[in-house]
């Protein structure tokens, strides 16, 4: 399990539920619910939460970041617990410890702004630099972290940029703070193919060289495996398995994980999907079922599944929800 | 700032028609305060007069210099367009960033308030207040009646914009980079803001001026101040048309049209050339 | 004869805003040819001109985008027509029942004020005189085939998942038998077991109908499981073109070599690397060659020349001095 003390981040029964609609008519959307999962335990460690769209790994960064406030459950950071941060004093003091790097390097940063002055407000803002003067020289060691040079970046508006630069911009601004935990939002889903590597090396050489845990939100799992530890798979809301990557990709448990890692293309031209697949027609509200989210497709489906949420079962040092493993 | 209206008027003819017709046209208001007669006085001149050269515009059938009241009624209609359209924008920008800040029940109140005035009947409605306030109701008066009708749509258009805004990875960029909440709203959020605030402010006086000469016609503003509605009301009611003092009419009509064209024009060219879409194919254009 | 020919295209976007001029070179000089039967792909990455090719190909181009030189010629049964030289009744005649273009966001294809069915009824009426009767059956029978539902045909767009949407986009595509199909992104944005259902429907359409499919995506695992022959395109020219299993088991061109090899992999933990620097932008390219500013291997002539799309070996084409390239002068 680990020291309770020396973990990075812990989450606990975490539950977002939103009320959609507005006056007359509302309806309730749980887009997380009772996650719960350890990072950071033994070490800096890449972290990924994986899922499809509407899994809810977006939300559940957004509540470790501090944007969304869970509707229960709780969250600590080092100890500390985080569940909800009042005033601004405290909520700087996270940021410090807890940055942020999001999905679209374009809109990262305000197109009619110049991307330095976001570097240079942060290291005033926070103290790691008091002068104009001090501010420039933190900035260009942040850039020089991430592969960039301020002659590169200075006087530049986001679009002067290529996506991948304009990205380790963005790593660079979280870098300032010195951070202890970084939440990365699908960090390269909408950069170029060939740009796309160099970022994510950018991750596992921070975390080695820096020892910053990386939070990795991502759809794509082949990359997860790259450069992931471990990792968390979310459907609808619900994590439903949890271990090492080369557990959970490489022998998957849950029915759901096996289909997600079989569907991944392989960039192998030889290789092929042995069976066509079913896919659901109208959009069946699997957020509302009760019982297992996946009951519905499920090949190995059980009749307790639909009626009963599986429990977290800890088997092989990781974690499945699934009633299969009981 | 110099170079920005150059280009302007260089590149966007419309930028350009609109710029040189209210320049011309604010001279003309401005030359009203060297009016050499008192246009509360009537018979000052001979009557019905067409245009000539001791009389520019002719004169009218209360013996008034056409010409030179025409130049007061542009200055009042344009006085009460401004200030109206002024008086709206801080109110549609004060609803709009409450009720897009702070959201939740705020929210929903600020925006059911502002549906009704939207919904209002908006002739019906002024007629009534305008009847009640007749004589009472000077020029800055009507203004402030005017404002109160104007802010509404506007504010929701701008609530939209602060609520799209408020969405963007720029604002999470900018709160992680510890901007307090004053700083992320002036900074990064007015910047979007404000091409659609000049917009709305343009085509607000337009609004404002087309409806006082609504009213005006009806005989339902303080009918001795001269405007270009008030203008066009006594024009009628002396039947210029049917007598033949067709430059007493034509004048409020022509000069009516010409402004709220030129307005329109230098509303569009702006907007486009502010809009962050424009700036950004001008910035790429550019590297 | 082989059903598209392209030949030296070249196809820019002119761009005049607040009296900057700038010409943005999209397509500059693009060659290739498509046999009936196949499905052909086009890879590439943001700002290579792939989408601009795709517009030019299936005749839906508009200013700013316009075509500078060269030849698009289909072989409709007559000997080969010149798309560019067609007039609107020409073009009309060609879109949807020889060729149907799928594009980007296909999503927004289908109109979401009108039931999926009417989606169907507009075009099918729109292209060929068909017993009304008889099209309900038709379309369910179609839909069938590529496992669809029927009960999609009652439904409005916004009742149906993404996956699904794309889906119905595509048999909307081929509902009349068209024997070209562009399809320009088709599984960008949809989740991965959508995907897989996509790419499978795709495979089964180019079986059934056996028409030829053009696929343009970024996507390099998508190539993989589709297309039988590919061509890479960087900064407005196609720098590598090959049967797909050669694109991937023996990459010539640096710029492939370095899309290949930085393709991460489940099982494969071992360090990957991508290519330095990033794409020049079309509208202020380098000299020479286009990939030299980034590639490990420049030498001097590819400062100074473009090296053309040359054959190396039988049906693999790489524009590279590095590999069998007649030298210039």
């Amino acid at each position: 399990m680990g020291d309770q003390g020396s973990t990075l981040l812990s989450a606990e029964q975490l539950t977002k539920r939103f009320m959609l609609g507005g006056g007359l008519s509302r309806v309730r959307l749980v887009a997380v619910s009772r996650a719960s999962f350890r990072m950071g335990v033994a070490g800096p460690e890449i972290f990924t939460l994986a899922g499809e769209s509407g899994s809810g790994k977006t939300t559940l960064a957004r509540m470790v970041l501090g944007f969304v406030e869970p509707s229960s459950g709780s969250l600590q950071f080092k100890g500390r617990d985080v569940t909800r941060i009042r005033g601004r004093a405290r909520r700087l003091a996270f940021m410090k410890d807890v940055q942020g790097v999001f999905q679209d390097p374009f809109d990262t940063f305000n197109p009619l702004k110049r991307i330095e002055s976001y570097l240079r407000e942060t290291a005033l803002n926070f103290s790691m630099a008091a002068t104009g003067k001090q501010a420039e020289r933190v900035v260009d060691e942040a850039l020089a972290a991430v592969g960039l040079t301020l002659q590169e970046i200075k006087g530049r508006y986001p679009h002067e940029l290529s996506g991948g630069q304009a990205q380790r911009a963005s790593v660079a601004r979280a870098l300032i703070t010195r951070p202890a935990l970084l939440v990365a939002d699908e960090p390269v889903s909408m950069v170029d193919a060939s740009l796309r590597m160099s970022i994510v090396n950018l991750f596992r050489t921070l975390k080695e060289e820096r020892g910053i845990s990386v939070l990795y939100i991502t759809h794509d799992l082949a990359t997860a495996y790259y450069v992931s530890d471990r990792i968390a798979v979310m459907l609808r809301g619900t994590i439903i398995e949890v271990g090492s990557v080369d557990q959970v990709l490489r022998e998957p448990l849950h029915p759901y994980t096996r289909l997600l890692r079989a569907s991944v293309p392989e960039p192998d031209p030889h290789g092929t999907w042995s069976e066509e697949i079913a896919l659901g027609a109208l959009e069946i509200k699997e957020y509302a079922q009760t019982g297992c989210k996946f009951a519905g497709r499920c090949p190995q489906e059980l009749a307790v599944c639909r009626g009963t949420e599986p429990p977290e079962i800890e088997t092989g040092g990781r974690m499945v929800r699934c009633h299969l493993y009981r | 700032m110099w170079n920005v209206l150059k280009d302007l008027f260089r590149h966007d003819g419309r930028f350009a028609f609109g710029f040189c017709v209210i320049l011309g046209i604010l001279v003309l208001a401005l030359l009203s305060f060297v009016c050499p007669y008192n246009l509360a006085i009537w018979n000052t001149v001979p009557r019905d007069r067409p245009p000539s050269a001791r009389y520019l515009l002719g004169t009218n059938s209360q013996g008034q210099d056409v010409f030179w009241y025409a130049t007061a009624a542009i200055r009042n209609s344009l006085l009460v367009g401004i200030v109206a359209a002024s008086l709206s924008r801080v109110i549609a920008v004060l609803v709009a960033l409450i009720a897009g800040y702070r959201g939740g029940r705020t929210d929903r109140i600020l925006m059911s308030i502002n549906d009704s005035f939207v919904v209002l009947p908006l002739l019906p409605v002024l007629v009534l207040v305008a009847s009640m306030l007749r004589g009472r109701m000077g020029l800055l008066g009507l203004g402030a009646v005017l404002a109160l009708f104007g802010w509404a749509w506007d504010a929701r258009l701008i609530r939209a914009q602060i609520l799209s805004l408020r969405e963007r990875e720029f604002t999470k960029t900018a709160i992680l980079s510890g901007m307090t909440s004053l700083r992320l709203v002036l900074g990064e959020h007015l910047p979007f803001v404000i091409p659609l605030i000049m917009a709305t402010a343009i085509n607000n006086i337009s609004f404002v001026i087309g409806t006082e000469i609504v009213l005006a016609v009806f005989g339902l503003t303080s009918l001795e101040t001269p405007t270009l509605g008030t203008m066009i009301y006594w024009s009628v009611n002396y039947q210029a048309m049917l007598l033949g003092i067709w430059w007493w009419l034509l004048t409020p009509i022509v000069l009516c049209v010409l402004l709220i064209l030129s307005l329109y024009m230098l509303s569009v060219s702006i907007s486009d050339f502010l809009d962050p879409r424009t700036r950004l194919q001008i910035i790429k254009a550019r590297g | 004869m082989a059903l598209l020919r392209v030949e030296r295209l070249k196809a820019h976007y002119l761009v005049d805003v607040y009296g900057i001029r700038r010409a943005v070179r999209a397509v500059d000089g693009v060659s290739f040819q498509v046999e009936a039967n196949s499905i052909f792909g086009i890879a590439g990455e943001s700002g290579c001109g792939k989408t601009s090719l795709i517009k030019v190909l299936s005749a839906t181009l508009r200013p700013p985008l316009t075509v500078q030189e060269g030849k698009v010629i289909y072989d409709l049964g007559n000997g080969g027509t010149d798309i560019l030289s067609l007039d609107e009744e020409g073009l009309r005649k060609l879109r949807w029942e020889f060729l149907s273009y799928v594009p980007q966001g296909s999503m927004n294809v289908l109109n979401p004020v009108r039931r999926v069915r009417n989606t169907f009824r507009d075009f099918v009426r729109a292209h060929r005189v068909a017993a009304p009767s008889r099209f309900l059956a038709e379309v369910t029978e179609h839909l069938g085939h590529l496992g669809l539902p029927p009960e999609v045909l009652a439904s409005y767009p916004h009742q149906l998942s993404g996956g699904m949407r794309q889906r119905v986009t595509l048999a909307l595509a081929t509902i009349l038998n068209p024997r070209l199909i562009l399809a320009d992104e088709p599984t960008t944005a949809l989740d991965v077991v959508v995907q897989r259902g996509v790419i499978q429907l795709l495979k089964k359409i180019h079986a059934e109908q056996r028409n030829t499919l053009i696929l343009v995506t970024h996507d390099m695992a998508v190539h993989a499981n589709l297309t039988d022959r590919l061509a890479i395109m960087y900064a407005g020219k196609i720098v590598e073109e090959a049967p797909t299993a050669e694109v991937f088991g023996n990459p010539l061109h640096p710029y492939t070599r370095y899309l290949i090899g930085s393709l991460p992999r489940i099982g494969d933990k071992a360090h990957k690397v991508s290519a330095p620097g990033a794409p020049p932008s079309l509208a202020s390219l380098p000299e020479g060659c286009r990939f030299h500013p980034r590639c490990p291997q420049a030498m001097a002539e590819c400062r100074q020349q473009e090296p053309d799309l040359a054959d190396v070996a039988s049906g693999h084409r790489v524009a590279c001095f590095l590999h069998g390239q007649a030298r210039h002068g």
